[in-house]
Formats: structure tokens, C-alpha cells, sequence
């Protein structure tokens, strides 16, 4: 009862900024917007006890991905200046895309809910078990990928240092 | 073994005998209903008091620094000094602003508030008074203290002035560099305490060898070094106070602000410097833990009788004065050196303290 009260509440800002975050004319606006959606999403996985994963959301996606974002919409020039809107072909396309993406993630969701139901039935997840899993080598551990994406990363910021170093 | 010794001012009973009041009067969801709200109403007072508190503090331990003697006309003392500006705030203006963005103008103080209340609520004040104990507790309290800084960015860009805008800017870069400081230091020492829960790392340090700090021999000590310079830069205040430096930027991000949005920044700021403290007093210095020394079972049992909270504020008062001192000994810095302090220094020491405390605790080195 309290969790579905809750629930929607979170839903409705979710669902109402995600819209604003699209329609707002002005940039910096829409980022906060999305912000506003990635907390609330945040806010969701709380509701699910899943608390790793809400933390995550917030100091990677929150924190990190949209203070980044707003640091550099600050730094352009004139980011208030509205935006105009898209010609009506491309306005088209753009809402097929989107309603493509959101079926297919309607068919995700349908098909794998029974699994969510699963694991939310479980108990939390322990932090050592997670890091076990990132950082294993055995079965369902993921050493391998963990490294992959390590060295992406580590390409970046080399790639990052060459194009802002002085010349 | 400790707990064997009564701790007769504890809380900790006091909580537990409201809630199997209420739970023996209204059924669970009542009884849970009214003791979140109690959670609350406690946390929020307790936010405006320690906030008057510490500005009383401050403005009387700064004027011992300055050979001064600070207030001392309203009340004895001047302890009344804070109430008197409490009231005066909540009773100015707020002015409205024509040409900012009024949206995120009147949206940006709240971030910053909500950041500093959201870490209040995993903080361990004392035993038994702790709101949320997350498994990730470190983890949470990195993660929403990093959601200020978008309130001091949007605060910046909204006021529509050069001079908000200029100190929003050096306050992100400051922030987002200095976070990641903070961030590896705690690391180190969730590596060295094996766990995030705040609880369990609070009662793995009951004697003074097991705190934290001592416990991981150097590198613990280094990282509780970066921890105080990290922390006390992510606050905006002494020699890292460029975002506000009031020679160049007048008031740097809140400028334009007036009234009580005005207090919201000077409130969290103040809180900032609390919570900094605090994550430093759990993680560090053992947390609520009183000072016991195995052996000396008189000593243990007077300290004893000193509550947890007690231990807590005292410890995390200590913090707050060294911050303090900083503050009023150095100068101010230049952000080439502010940002070279924590690229070329800090961030690099930490990483490789970081390894030699995971090799530390590999081999079992550290006091057991």
C-alpha cells in the first residue's frame, strides 16, 4: 500500500520529466530534467530493497554523469538561448525511433518480470558477493569484461591528456 | 567483553521503550507512521541546531584566532548571538530578481540542503542512533554529498551575473576534483575495515589500537591526512574558499541570493563542515566508540559513563577545530595550485596508498 503510494509518486515525476527533458526549450533545463528522472529511477530501486544499485545510480549517473553534463552545457556559449524545433520529416523519424525503443523495452520487460519478481522476493545481495562477481574468475564472475572496460577507460583518459595537453 | 558494562545514559534504551509503547497502543503501521515522522522532525532540528551551534562556534573560535572577542553583548557570552541571526534571516526579504532563470533559481538552494539532510540520515550519531544502515553505507554518504554541487553549478548559471557564474565554475572544478580524493581515502579505509556498513565498521573499532587510524599503521594516517584536505576543500572554506574569494567575486555562486535562500547556502555550508567531520569521526576515529584501553577496566567502565553521542560530537568537535585552524592560518590558494595540490599530489599518493593498504591487509599485517 505505502510502497504503491510511493511508487507512483516516483512514476509521475519520473514520467514528467522525462517529457520536460525533452520538450524544454532550453538546454540546461533539460538536463535537470533528466536528472530529476535518473533520481527518481534511483528512487525505484530503493523501493526494491535493491540498495548497490540505487547508490550507483546516484554517484555515477546523479553525481557524476550529470554534474559533468552541466558543467559543460555552463561552459558553451549562450546555453539559453531556446532551441528550435525540428523540421516535420525528421520530427517522424525521431518518434518511430523512439516508439521502436519503447517497445522493445515493453517486450523486455513483459517477458522478464517474473524473473525481477524473483529476485526482489530474494534477500539483498551482500557487497562482498557483488565484488566477488565483478572481480572473479570463476563461474558467473566477470574479471574478463571488468578488464575490458578498464582498459577502454584507460584509453580515453590517455586520449583525453593528449588532446588537452599543451603543445 | 565492552558491552558487559552498562552505559547508563544511553538512548539507546530510552528508543527502545517508545517504540514497544507505541507498538503495544496502534497496530505496526501506526506505530512505524509516527516514529518515521519522529526520525524526521529529530534529524531536522537537530540540522538547525548543530547549524547555530557551529556558527556560534566559529565566529568565537575566530575571534581567539584573531585576538578578537567576537560576540559577547547578546546574552552571556554572546550565546545567544546565532538564535538572534537565526530569527533576522528567517524574517529578510527574499528579492526577486528579475533577469535570472527563475526556475533554476528558486530550485538550486534545495539541492544543496537536500544533499547535506540526505547524509544526515546514514551518519551513526550514536548507539542506537542511527536512521538508515545501509549495507553500502560509505557508498551513500559519497554519493549524495556529490549532489550539492549541481545546486552551487544551477545557482550559478541562473543568477544570470558573471561574478556567480565565475565562482559556480571553480566551485565544480574544485569539487569534482577534491571528490575523488575524498572518495579513494574512504576506500582505503573501507579496504582496511573489509566492510562499507557504517555499523559494523563503528563496532569493529572498539579499542583505541582498533580504530581505524591506527590500525592500518601509515597508510591509514596518510589517508586520514588526504581525508581532512579533501574534505575541507569539497566545504568551499579556508585556503580553498576561491569560489567565494570576496576580493574578486564579491560573493562568488550566491550573489544574487537573499533572504533565506541566502541561509540555505550558509546553513549547509556550516552542515558540510559537520558532515565532513562526522564521516571522518566514524571512518577514522572509531566513531561513537568511547576511548577504551584494553586492560584498564576502571577506565573503561568512567568512560563508559560518557553516552555514545557524546563521544560522537566530541570527536567530530576536534575535526571541526582543526578545520577551524586551517581555515585561519593559510592563505588563500590559486586555482593552478589548488588544482595541482590535487592532481599531482593528492590524487596520486592516495592511489598508491591505496595498494600498499591492500597489500597491508592481504598479508594480515594490520593491528588485529
Amino acid at each position: 500500500m505505502v510502497s504503491n503510494i510511493i511508487f507512483f509518486i516516483l512514476a509521475f515525476v519520473a514520467v514528467v520529466s522525462s517529457f520536460m527533458a525533452v520538450t524544454s526549450q532550453k538546454i540546461i533545463r533539460s538536463a535537470v530534467f533528466l536528472l530529476f528522472v535518473l533520481l527518481s529511477t534511483a528512487g525505484f530501486y530503493f523501493l526494491l530493497d535493491y540498495h548497490f544499485l540505487a547508490i550507483t545510480q546516484i554517484a555515477v549517473y546523479a553525481g557524476g554523469v550529470m554534474v559533468l553534463f552541466i558543467f559543460s552545457i555552463v561552459l558553451t556559449n549562450q546555453p539559453g538561448v531556446g532551441v528550435k524545433f525540428e523540421k516535420p520529416k525528421r520530427m517522424i523519424v525521431a518518434a518511430i525511433a523512439a516508439l521502436a525503443g519503447l517497445a522493445i523495452c515493453g517486450h523486455i520487460v513483459y517477458y522478464n518480470i517474473s524473473r525481477l519478481y524473483f529476485y526482489t522476493t530474494q534477500e539483498e545481495f551482500k557487497m562482498q558477493d557483488i565484488g566477488f562477481g565483478l572481480l572473479g574468475t570463476g563461474k558467473y564472475q566477470n574479471m574478463l569484461p571488468f578488464e575490458a572496460v578498464s582498459l577502454l577507460l584507460l584509453a580515453c583518459i590517455i586520449g583525453g591528456v593528449m588532446i588537452a595537453r599543451k603543445r | 567483553m565492552l558491552l558487559e558494562i552498562s552505559h547508563p545514559l544511553e538512548l539507546i534504551k530510552l528508543t527502545a521503550s517508545l517504540d514497544s509503547f507505541l507498538h503495544g497502543l496502534l497496530p505496526s503501521w501506526a506505530a512505524l507512521l509516527i516514529e518515521f515522522i519522529l526520525v524526521g522532525v529529530v534529524l531536522l532540528a537537530m540540522y538547525a541546531v548543530i547549524a547555530l551551534i557551529l556558527i556560534y562556534a566559529e565566529r568565537k573560535i575566530t575571534a581567539f584566532f584573531q585576538c578578537r572577542y567576537g560576540p559577547n553583548r547578546v546574552g552571556k557570552y554572546g550565546l545567544i548571538q546565532s538564535v538572534a541571526d537565526m530569527v533576522k534571516i528567517l524574517l529578510k526579504e527574499i528579492i526577486h530578481v528579475d533577469s535570472v532563470d527563475k526556475f533554476l533559481f528558486y530550485l538550486a538552494p534545495f539541492f544543496v540542503i537536500c544533499a547535506s539532510m540526505l547524509t544526515f540520515a546514514a551518519l551513526p550519531f550514536g548507539n542506537g542512533l542511527h536512521a538508515v544502515d545501509f549495507n553500502v553505507g560509505v557508498f551513500y554518504l559519497i554519493a549524495v554529498s556529490s549532489l550539492s554541487i549541481i545546486g552551487v553549478l544551477l545557482a550559478g548559471w541562473s543568477s544570470n551575473n558573471k561574478y556567480s557564474m565565475i565562482g559556480a565554475m571553480r566551485s565544480g572544478a574544485q569539487f569534482i576534483s577534491y571528490e575523488l580524493s575524498a572518495g579513494l581515502s574512504l576506500l582505503t579505509v573501507a579496504v582496511l575495515a573489509g566492510s562499507l556498513q557504517l555499523s559494523t565498521i563503528v563496532a569493529d573499532q572498539s579499542y583505541v589500537y582498533h580504530w581505524n587510524l591506527f590500525r592500518g599503521h601509515l597508510p591509514a594516517v596518510i589517508a586520514f591526512i588526504i581525508y581532512l584536505i579533501a574534505g575541507h576543500a569539497e566545504t568551499n572554506r579556508g585556503p580553498f574558499d576561491l569560489p567565494e574569494a570576496e576580493s574578486e567575486l564579491t560573493a562568488g555562486y550566491h550573489t544574487e541570493y537573499s533572504g533565506l535562500q541566502f541561509g540555505f547556502y550558509y546553513l549547509a555550508e556550516y552542515l558540510n563542515m559537520f558532515i565532513i567531520a562526522g564521516i571522518g569521526t566514524t571512518m577514522f576515529l572509531g566513531g561513537w566508540n568511547a576511548i577504551q584501553v584494553e586492560g584498564w577496566d576502571g577506565f573503561n567502565q568512567v568512560m563508559n559513563f560518557i553516552p555514545s553521542y557524546a563521544w560522537f560530537f566530541a570527536k567530530t568537535g576536534v575535526l571541526i577545530f582543526l578545520s577551524l585552524w586551517v581555515r585561519w592560518t593559510f592563505p588563500r590558494l590559486r586555482i593552478d595550485q589548488l588544482l595541482n595540490l590535487e592532481w599531482k599530489y593528492l590524487l596520486p599518493i592516495n592511489l598508491v596508498n591505496l595498494v600498499i593498504m591492500a597489500i597491508i591487509v592481504v598479508f594480515g599485517l594490520y593491528i588485529k
